[in-house]
C-alpha cells in the first residue's frame, strides 16, 4: 500500500505527472476491477503541480472517489446501468473539498449497485475482485474503494457507508476506513440510497493518512441541512480507555482469534476492557434493511428515463415508458429493495414496519448512550468473517446478515472506524472501534495507538 | 354547526356538500421552495430557471427558504388558524412526468397549521367557512403540448414552475352552494393580497381541487381548476350530473374527475379503487422546522384585514357602509380612497364626496380601461384626484368637467390643472353668473313676466341665455337657483 508519507517522499525527486502515468498504467494492467471510471484531467492536475500551480493538504495526492458521489464532467454511474452514461453538471461538497486542496482525483470507483451491497457483486460493471485474493470480494459497497487502497491503485480514497459500506470492505481488503459521526460530512452530492443512515468517508493504508482525508472533507454546507456545521481537527492524546466490547456483535472463531489477540494488545496499552450487552441489537438489523428500504424505494423513483441516464429510443405511453427504462436499467438487488421499501411504506404497513422501525432505532441510539456512560469507546470485529469467495453467498438473506456488526452504529449515527489488525488464513481481519456522538478525535487517538503497537509486517503485509 | 344560515334555503334541499383545496403560489418571493432559483419565470423561455435541486438531479439537496415559512406562516395567522411550532416536511410518492424527482415535498400529518377561517357573505348574514389545514408543498413542473393535448405526439416539460412555493389550504366541506365556493375563493385571494404574499394576476397562481357530494351520494373530487370561474361551473355541473343520476336512480360514485374547461364539462379520471397510495413518510434531507421564533415575530404583525378595514373606513372617515364594502374587495382601491380622504378632511369635505368618486366614476373608468388601481397610481395620483374633488366642491369646475378630466389623464396622462387651463374648464364664478342673470332678466322682461305667470320653460329660455353667455361653462342649476333668488 502506498502511504501519503511515501507519495510525498517519491514527488521530490520524480515529477507527479510521471508518477502517476505509471499508477495509470499498472490500473490498466489491473485485474481488480475497482474502478468504473478513470479521469482524463488527472494526468493534467499532476502537470499543475509539476508547474508547482497546485496547493493545498492534498497537493498532488491522487485520490479515487467512490461512483455515487458527485464529479463534475466527470461520469458518475452508482455501477448502475440506470445512470451508465450519467455526467453530473455539479461536484458533491467533498469533491469540491478535494480539488481546493490539490488533490488529484484519479477515478471512480466500483461500488454495489446504489451502494447495494456487501461484497460489489452488483455492479453492473462487474465484482470488484480482493486484492488478497482475486477470488475472493472486496467487500461492499464501496468495493472499489477499499480495493484501490489495498491494491496500490490509488493513495487515498472516498467511500460512502449506508449500513457498513465503507468498514466492510476496509476489513475484507485490509485498510483504515472512517464513517463519521452522522452530518459531520456533507452529503450534498453524495446519490442517495438511505439519506437519513448514510455518511461519506475516507479510506486509507493507515490512520494517520485517513485523518488527513478525514480533516479535508469534514465541515460545513449549508446545501446540506443535515450537516453538522462543523469540521475536524485532529488534535493527539494520550489517555487510558475504559473500552466495552459488544456481547452481541459476534463473528467467526478465525476472526475471533485476531480480535482477542488485538483485546489483548488493548490491555496492554493500559487501558481496560470490559463486556457490555446491547439488548437491542437484536431487533438492529431488521429495522435497519426497513428504513434503508424505505428510503430507497423513493430516492430511486427518480431515474425514470426522461431528464438523464439509460433512456428508450422510441416514445411510449408514460407508464410504459418509465416501467421498460427501470426495468431494463436497475439490477435484482436494486428491485428488491425498490420492491420491500415501497411495500414497507405502503397504506397499512407503514406502522407495522416504517413505524416499528423508528421505534427500534431509539432504542439502538439509547443502548449506545447507556454504553456511553461506563466506556468510553465500544469494539468489535468489523465483520462476522472474513472475505467470502465470489459468489459465495447467493441468497439475499444471508448476505444482509453480513451487516449485523455494521447496522446499528448507522442507527444511531455514531461514528465507528475499520482498522486492520492481522490476518485470518491470509486474509485480513478489521477491529471495529465505534464512539460517542463527535468523538471521532477520541477513536482516531486510539486507532493511532493500536496501528502503531501492532506487528506491523503482520498487519499490513504486501500482496 | 354555529353558523349563521341564511339565504341558502334553496340549496339545503338537495344538501349540496363542497370542500376546497386550493393551492396557492406564494409567487410573491423571490426564490423557490427548496433552491435558490428565482421565481420571477413568467416571462421567460422554459427551464431557464432551474438548478440541479429543483431538476431532483442525484445528490442535489433540498433546503428550506425560510421566507417561504415566514410568508406561509403570515397567511395561516390571518386565516386564524392554528399554526404549530413543529411541523416536517414529508415526502408524498408518485410517478408523474412533470415531477422530477418522481415524489413531492409536501406537508402529511404535521402540517404547518390546523384549523382557522374565512368569512363570506351569506345573504343579509355571514358564513365562516371552517379550514381543516395549511399546509407548504412544492410545485411540480407543467407539461405542455405543440398544437392540442390530443392531437401531440409528445409532452414537453418546463421545469421553471419545479420546486414553486405552494401553501395548500383545505376547507370543511362546509360550503353548500357553487356561489358560496366562489365567494370564499374571492374573499381569500384579497386576504392573500392584502398579506402581500401573492400576486393573482399570474398565470397559475391558483390551483382548485373541489370535493362535492349531494345527499345520499359519494363524495366526487374535481382536479386541477385554475379559475374561480371554473370552480363555478364545474361545480354547478356536478350538481346537475349528480342530480340526473340520482333521478334515474343510478348511484353516485366515488371517483377523481377532471374539469374540462373548454367545454365545461366534468370526464372521470379514476374510481376509488384506482386511488392512489402515496406512501408519505418524513423527508430524511430535512430536518423538523421550529416555527416558533417566526410566529413570534410575524404575531401582531398581521396587517388589518378586509373585515376590519371595512369597519374602519366606516367610522373613520364616516362613508357609507357600502362604499366601505366595495373600497376593501382591492386593497389598492382601498389605499387611494384613504390618501385622497385624508386630504379633503383637512377641508372638512364630506368624504362620501371622495368615496363615490373612487368606487363609482375612477373605479368605472378604469374598467372600462381593462386597467387597475396600480394604474391609476402611476397616472394619476391620489394627490391630484384631491385637486379635482376639492375644484369640484368649491364649485370651480362642474361634475362633467371632472370626469372629462379624469377621462383624459387616463388616456392620455397629465395634470389637473393643465389641462383645466387648456380645455378652459373652470366653471364662472358666481359674481360673474349673477351678474349675467341679472342682464339676461333685463333684456327679456316678456320672458321674467311669463315665468312670474307660471311658465317653467321661461326659466329655461333665461338660464339657456346665461348659458349662451358663458359658452356653457355655467353650471345649469346653480344658474337657474340664482335667476329664482334674484326674481324672489
Amino acid at each position: 500500500m502506498i502511504s501519503v508519507t511515501e507519495w510525498r517522499e517519491r514527488l521530490e525527486s520524480e515529477r507527479c505527472s510521471d508518477m502517476l502515468s505509471e499508477l495509470l498504467e499498472r490500473i490498466g494492467e489491473s485485474k481488480l476491477n475497482a474502478y468504473v471510471t478513470l479521469s482524463e484531467d488527472a494526468i493534467k492536475t499532476a502537470e499543475l503541480y509539476d508547474r508547482e500551480e497546485l496547493k493545498g493538504k492534498l497537493a498532488g495526492i491522487p485520490v479515487a472517489v467512490k461512483d455515487c458521489i458527485t464529479t463534475r464532467d466527470l461520469k458518475t454511474t452508482c455501477s448502475s446501468r440506470i445512470l451508465h452514461n450519467y455526467i453530473p453538471p455539479f461536484d458533491a461538497h467533498v469533491v469540491e473539498r478535494l480539488r481546493e486542496e490539490g488533490a488529484i482525483i484519479i477515478g471512480k470507483t466500483n461500488m454495489d449497485e446504489f451502494a447495494m451491497g456487501t461484497t460489489t457483486e452488483t455492479s453492473y460493471f462487474g465484482v470488484v475482485r480482493n486484492p488478497h485474493d482475486l477470488e475472493r470480494v472486496a467487500g461492499g459497497s464501496s468495493g472499489g474503494s477499499g480495493a484501490v487502497i489495498a491494491g496500490d491503485e490509488a493513495v487515498l480514497s472516498l467511500g460512502s457507508d449506508t449500513g457498513g459500506s465503507i468498514r466492510c470492505p476496509a476489513s475484507f481488503c485490509g485498510v483504515v476506513g472512517l464513517k463519521g459521526t452522522y452530518g459531520l460530512v456533507s452529503r450534498y452530492g453524495l446519490i442517495p440510497y438511505a439519506n437519513s443512515l448514510e455518511q461519506i468517508g475516507p479510506m486509507a493504508s493507515n490512520v494517520h493518512d485517513l485523518i488527513l482525508l478525514f480533516e479535508v472533507v469534514a465541515g460545513k454546507d449549508e446545501r446540506d441541512s443535515t450537516n453538522a456545521g462543523r469540521g475536524f481537527r485532529f488534535e493527539k492524546k494520550e489517555k487510558r480507555l475504559r473500552v466495552g466490547i459488544i456481547k452481541e456483535m459476534t463473528a467467526k472463531d478465525d476472526v475471533m482469534t485476531k480480535f482477542n489477540e488485538s483485546v489483548e494488545l488493548i490491555e496492554s496499552l493500559g487501558h481496560s476492557a470490559g463486556e457490555v450487552s446491547m439488548k437491542s441489537f437484536k431487533y438492529a438489523l431488521a429495522a435497519y434493511y426497513v428504513i434503508a428500504m424505505s428510503e430507497a424505494s423513493s430516492n430511486l423513483a427518480r431515474y425514470d428515463g426522461v431528464r438523464y441516464g439509460h433512456a428508450l429510443d422510441q416514445l411510449d405511453s408514460w407508464t410504459r415508458y418509465f416501467s421498460r427504462v427501470r426495468a431494463e436499467g436497475f439490477g435484482d438487488e436494486v428491485k428488491r429493495r425498490i420492491m420491500l421499501g415501497s411495500y414497507a411504506l405502503s397504506a397499512g404497513y407503514f406502522g407495522k414496519y416504517y413505524l416499528k422501525a423508528l421505534k427500534v432505532r431509539t432504542l439502538v441510539k439509547n443502548d449506545f448512550q447507556r454504553a456511553f456512560k461506563d466506556y468510553d469507546v465500544l469494539i468489535s470485529p468489523t465483520m462476522p468473517s472474513t472475505a467470502f469467495r465470489i459468489g459465495e453467498l447467493a441468497d439475499p438473506l444471508t448476505m444482509y446478515k453480513m451487516d449485523v456488526n455494521t447496522v446499528p452504529i448507522n442507527l444511531a449515527g455514531i461514528p465507528a472506524l475499520s482498522l486492520p489488525i492481522g490476518f485470518a488464513n491470509s486474509l485480513p481481519v478489521g477491529l471495529q472501534v465505534m464512539g460517542d456522538y463527535f468523538s471521532e478525535n477520541l477513536i482516531l487517538n486510539f486507532a493511532l495507538e493500536i496501528e502503531e503497537n501492532l506487528d506491523r509486517g503482520e498487519a499490513f503485509k504486501q500482496i | 354547526m354555529s353558523q349563521q344560515v341564511t339565504g341558502q334555503r334553496m340549496e339545503r334541499k338537495d344538501e349540496v356538500v363542497i370542500g376546497l383545496e386550493v393551492h396557492i403560489q406564494l409567487n410573491k418571493l423571490n426564490t423557490k421552495l427548496f433552491c435558490s432559483c428565482s421565481t420571477d419565470y413568467h416571462e421567460d423561455e422554459p427551464n431557464t430557471h432551474v438548478c440541479p435541486v429543483c431538476l431532483g438531479m442525484p445528490g442535489a439537496m433540498p433546503v428550506i427558504n425560510e421566507m417561504a415559512i415566514k410568508f406561509a406562516v403570515k397567511v395561516a395567522l390571518a386565516l386564524n388558524a392554528d399554526v404549530q411550532p413543529f411541523t416536517v416536511f414529508d415526502r408524498k410518492n408518485y410517478f408523474y412526468p412533470d415531477l422530477p424527482k418522481d415524489f413531492q415535498i409536501s406537508q402529511y400529518d404535521r402540517p404547518l397549521a390546523w384549523g382557522g377561517y374565512v368569512t363570506i357573505e351569506a345573504g343579509q348574514g355571514e358564513k365562516k367557512i371552517l379550514l381543516k389545514r395549511i399546509h407548504m408543498e412544492e410545485d411540480p413542473g407543467k407539461l405542455s403540448y405543440r398544437g392540442s393535448i390530443t392531437t401531440a405526439r409528445y409532452s414537453m416539460i418546463d421545469y421553471n414552475r419545479s420546486g414553486m412555493p405552494l401553501l395548500e389550504i383545505v376547507t370543511e366541506p362546509v360550503m353548500n352552494s357553487p356561489k358560496e365556493a366562489r365567494q370564499f375563493l374571492n374573499k381569500l385571494r384579497i386576504i392573500l393580497e392584502y398579506l402581500d404574499v401573492f400576486d393573482g394576476s399570474l398565470e397559475g397562481a391558483m390551483r382548485i381541487d373541489a370535493n362535492i357530494s349531494l345527499k345520499g351520494g359519494g363524495r366526487v373530487e374535481i382536479k386541477n381548476i385554475s379559475s374561480f370561474k371554473g370552480v363555478e361551473k364545474a361545480l354547478t355541473y356536478e350538481i346537475t350530473r349528480q342530480k340526473n343520476l340520482k333521478r334515474r336512480g343510478k348511484e353516485v360514485r366515488r371517483e377523481t374527475r377532471h374539469f374540462d374547461e373548454i367545454n365545461n364539462i366534468t370526464v372521470s379520471l379514476r374510481g376509488k379503487e384506482e386511488e392512489q397510495d402515496y406512501r408519505y413518510f418524513p423527508e430524511p434531507d430535512l430536518v423538523p422546522v421550529d416555527a416558533t421564533g417566526i410566529i413570534e415575530e410575524l404575531r401582531g404583525t398581521i396587517p388589518e384585514m378586509p373585515e376590519q378595514k371595512r369597519i374602519r373606513l366606516a367610522e373613520q372617515y364616516g362613508i357609507g357602509e357600502n362604499f366601505a364594502k366595495v373600497l376593501v374587495l382591492d386593497l389598492k382601491m382601498a389605499d387611494y380612497f384613504e390618501e385622497v380622504a385624508k386630504s379633503l378632511a383637512e377641508d372638512g369635505i364630506n368624504l362620501n364626496v371622495a368615496a363615490s368618486w373612487t368606487v363609482d366614476v375612477l373605479r368605472g373608468e378604469l374598467n372600462y380601461r381593462s386597467k387597475d388601481f396600480r394604474f391609476a397610481y402611476s397616472i394619476l395620483e391620489p394627490a391630484e384626484m384631491v385637486k379635482i374633488l376639492k375644484y369640484l366642491t368649491d364649485g370651480k369646475i362642474t361634475e362633467k368637467s371632472a370626469v372629462e378630466i379624469i377621462r383624459t389623464i387616463l388616456d392620455k396622462g397629465g395634470n389637473v390643472d393643465m389641462i383645466i387651463e387648456e380645455k378652459g374648464l373652470f366653471a364662472i364664478a358666481n359674481s360673474e353668473i349673477e351678474k349675467l342673470c341679472r342682464e339676461a332678466i333685463e333684456k327679456n322682461p316678456k320672458a321674467v313676466e311669463d315665468y312670474i305667470a307660471g311658465k317653467e320653460q321661461a326659466l329655461n329660455f333665461l338660464v339657456g341665455q346665461v348659458m349662451k353667455a358663458t359658452r356653457g361653462k355655467a353650471d345649469p342649476a346653480e344658474t337657474a337657483r340664482i335667476i329664482n333668488k334674484i326674481l324672489s
